[in-house]
């Protein structure tokens, strides 16, 4: 019966289910026992279930205007809670970092000072904003949210490969496809205690309730959306949905005296708190994009004025650039005067030494090629899969700009086995383990969006470039304090439960009258 | 609550319901062709498309043609499956107000429309209607037990009751444009699922009178237009109870249906029944004009700004 796992190959990279062929590491046992037993048809059908599900919730993600459900493997990833400490100490720490890191150089800037960072690398960045200088965020915090992409090397361990401080998305799924798996993986889920990650939702209320501007005691939070074409649109409903606050468009919002309100049925009223997921470009027409209609003129004045907190900042995208990313160890050092928990894939910054940049495009072939300030796996060029006319071409657009690239070693993503046809097939995954900052500390989801790249050997695994996700399960220390199991007040007395009143004609009376009915004499039988 | 909300709510309550109240009409339409022998296809058709504010430049009209144009037609919003993908869409606005369930239904037949001429082929007209039917009242039933009964819920019903009055009054067009036998009685009453309730309420005595008393002026059964209308004119007063004036009411959307309403109430049957077209076309242009007050009202303008030219 165990033909799902039929010719599976290990490799390349490290499979996170099996340490050799047929034999599960210790994490996936449960898991590995329940799929053993199950036939492909099974599964298929399972799968199928699933998937139907997901359309009929509408679960879906736009990929140029059309709406598309994000596919979600059957298969979940497992992630020990020794592992997972690690991982959230390290994105933790990073976030922090961070933070710092905005505050510095949208203020004092002695980072540049001390010429840890060079002055050029942020000035020259795409999303530095100086209208972005002198707002000051009423509890210190930028990074609401943060999404921070990590993979697993060839060794097993993870290393960062990008920050995402501006508006990362994908939580939604993280939410849904627990929900989602838990209806057709009952029994594995049953028997392995895993982190919860509803919890999200109230966490993230929680941090932007604690950004309110100051004085504000019973804030109003909105979470701001492009609208319903966008493609992460339906993330915003559920977030909305979910912290109970309304989900707005630009047109909904008006700023007038540099406070912000909604048009209602009952007037304007005032808003606080701006959960947006508006790119900054577009955010307000009066500093940014003229031609932007799904802004809000004002707003930025507003938040300047600290009538209104924006979440997340504008002017983020100046610490997720990817050529800062080469800085970001050192900006843990330099803030924290800690080691950086979480490694870096190793990358070469092509603008500050010709000769990093002469020996990057002499081994184009066995590097990863990516634009500073690209976002959802647009433009990546992987060099060992690159035909020689692409090579030519980016090392001509490397040459004039140096500044808008960095080069990565070619990783080997770590694999789980995915439901591919009527087989299990090892895949590559990387995993976006979301953070929120409340201002006191960095918390971190225990969870995270798993994505998947669906064809063979593929590497890059962004939901745009035809990724799917997985559920991801944390397992829970054997007693876990933070999550205390809720228990009755010793000494209340409970009622008893009583049954449920019945109706009339349930009673022995009424039987027996029946039973005097049928037998009536005097009619002829027919 | 967001006037942008309000008004998807607003439109879910009529579109849902249009597509009910015209499955319905088509159902009953679709019968009459088949049960009666001596019916002037070309010119029923006709009528109906008439009725239903729709213009063909059609030489030759017949019933697919009509289940296709009123039925079918994805473009139009006042077709059973053009008014069905409008309402799921305006769902898709107001996804984190209404219910998961109310979306999940809506969604989910949204999902199933592109399999509605099969449908038909396979399991022949009524069967669809059927499903419309089932899935519109899957939806009301869900809205009845899921939603709060706050600004939003009144603005949902407000557009159902409001769409309500303006289809039994188009299904009557339909009874008086089509020579008003007692025959288009019965199926009439039976498409709005009347039937069983006439026949308690009046004894079974099937009569033009009773008939129109019956789906215009009852109190208690809530497809009649006076019930539609009332149940519009609660919702429009209890919109205004905060700052509600103390004389009179407090918008024209109140005072148009109000009026729709008192001229019905206080009119006896006979004079109703002798001047059958022009009462309906009343309630009609009521029902539109009430749309445009409260659009004004409560909708605010919020349509996108553009600051400068790109």
């Amino acid at each position: 019966m165990a033909d799902l796992f039929e010719d599976y190959r290990l490799g390349p990279g490290w499979d996170e289910m099996f340490a050799e062929p047929a034999v599960p590491r210790p994490s996936y046992e449960t898991l590995y026992a329940t799929l053993q037993a199950l036939s492909s048809a099974d599964l298929g059908l399972r799968s199928e279930v699933l998937q139907r599900a997901f359309l009929d919730q509408g679960i879906t993600f736009a990929l140029k205007g059309v709406e598309r459900p994000f596919p979600l493997d059957i298969v979940p990833r497992v992630i020990t809670a020794a592992e997972w400490a690690h991982v959230e100490a390290g994105v933790a720490q990073r976030i922090q970092a961070l933070e710092m890191f905005l505050a510095d150089v949208y203020g004092p800037a002695t980072v540049l000072s001390d010429g840890i960072v060079p002055r050029r690398v942020v000035v020259t960045s795409a999303h530095f904003h100086r209208e972005a200088a002198g707002i000051n965020p009423a509890n210190g915090v930028r990074i609401h949210v943060a999404g921070v992409d990590l993979i697993r090397d060839e060794q097993g361990a993870f290393r960062v490969l990008e920050d995402n401080v501006r508006t990362p998305s994908g939580v939604s799924y993280v939410i849904e496809n627990r929900r989602a798996i838990s209806h057709v993986l009952p029994e594995v889920l049953a028997s392995t205690r895993i982190r919860p990650v509803d919890s999200y939702p109230a966490q993230l209320l929680a941090a932007l309730r604690a950004a309110a501007p100051a004085g504000v005691s019973d804030p109003t939070v909105v979470v701001l959306t492009p609208g319903v074409h966008n493609s992460a649109y339906f993330e915003h409903t559920l977030l909305a949905r979910e912290m109970g606050v309304e989900l707005v468009e630009g047109r909904d919002l008006l700023c007038a005296a540099n406070e912000v309100s909604m048009r209602t049925t009952a007037g304007e009223k005032r808003v606080d708190v701006i959960y947006r997921r508006i790119d900054d470009d577009f955010l307000d027409p009066v500093h940014f994009r003229a031609d932007s209609m799904i802004g809000v003129a004002g707003l930025l004045n507003a938040a300047r004025c600290g009538k209104v907190t924006i979440a997340n900042a504008v002017g983020n995208g100046v610490a997720d650039d990817k050529l800062l990313y080469t800085y970001v160890p050192d900006l843990i050092r330099y803030y924290l005067a800690q080691e950086p928990i979480l490694p870096n894939v190793t990358a070469y910054r092509l603008e500050d030494n010709p000769d990093v940049l002469e020996y990057a495009l002499g081994r184009m072939d066995s590097l990863v090629f990516k634009p500073v300030d690209g976002s959802g796996g647009a433009g990546i060029v992987i060099g060992s899969r690159a035909s020689e006319e692409v090579l030519e071409k980016l090392r001509a657009r490397i040459t004039v700009d140096p500044r808008g690239w960095i080069a990565q070693e070619e990783v080997a993503l770590s694999m789980v086995p995915t439901l591919i046809g009527n087989r299990l097939r090892g895949r590559h995954v990387d995993l976006r383990p979301f953070a929120v900052n409340d201002g006191v500390a960095v918390k971190v989801l225990p969870g995270g969006l798993t994505r998947v790249a669906l064809p063979e050997g593929e590497l890059v695994v962004n939901s745009s470039q035809g990724g799917g996700s997985k559920d991801t399960w944390v397992l829970a220390e054997a007693t876990d304090p933070s999550e205390p199991s809720p228990q009755h007040p010793r000494g209340a007395a409970i009622p008893q439960p009583r049954k449920p009143d019945p109706g009339p004609g349930t009673g022995e009376v009424v039987a027996q009258q029946q039973q005097q009915q049928q037998q009536t004499v005097g009619e002829a039988p027919c | 609550m967001l006037s942008r909300i309000a008004e998807s709510l607003y439109w879910i309550g009529r579109y849902a319901e249009r597509a009910e109240g015209t499955a319905r009409i088509l159902d009953v339409h679709v019968h009459g062709m088949l049960q009666d022998p001596w019916v002037d296809q070309e010119e029923a058709c006709r009528s109906l498309l008439k009725v239903m504010g729709v213009t063909t430049d059609a030489t030759q009209v017949s019933t697919l043609q009509v289940v296709s144009l009123l039925g079918l037609e994805q473009a139009s919003p006042s077709s059973v499956v053009g008014a069905l993908a409008a309402a799921r869409e305006n769902a898709r606005g107001a996804r984190e107000t209404i219910s998961t369930e109310m979306w999940e239904c809506l969604n989910a037949t949204w999902l199933g429309l592109p399999a509605a001429r099969i449908r038909i082929e396979q399991q022949g007209m009524h069967a669809f209607f059927g499903w419309v039917r089932e899935r519109c009242s899957l939806l009301n039933g869900l809205t009845e037990a899921t939603m709060s009964r706050d600004d939003g819920w009144l603005f949902l019903m407000l557009g159902r009751s409001i769409e309500r009055a303006d289809m039994t009054a188009r299904l009557l067009s339909t009874h008086a444009d089509a020579g008003g036998s007692i025959q288009s009685w019965l199926s009439l009453l039976r498409s709005c699922g009347a039937w069983e309730t006439f026949l308690r309420t009046y004894r079974g005595a099937l009569t033009d009178r009773h008939a129109a008393e019956f789906l215009l002026l009852d109190r208690l059964f809530p497809r009649s237009a006076f019930a539609a209308l009332s149940a519009a004119e609660s919702c429009l007063d209890e919109l205004e109870q905060a700052t509600g004036p103390r004389a009179g009411v407090a918008t024209d959307a109140h005072r148009i249906i109000g009026r729709a309403r008192t001229d019905l109430e206080f009119r006896g049957v006979d004079e109703l029944l002798s001047n059958l077209s022009s009462v309906l076309s009343t309630v009609e242009r009521a029902c539109s004009r009430a749309n445009t007050a409260i659009t004004g009202r409560y909708f605010r303008a919020t349509a996108a700004v553009t600051w400068a030219v790109a």
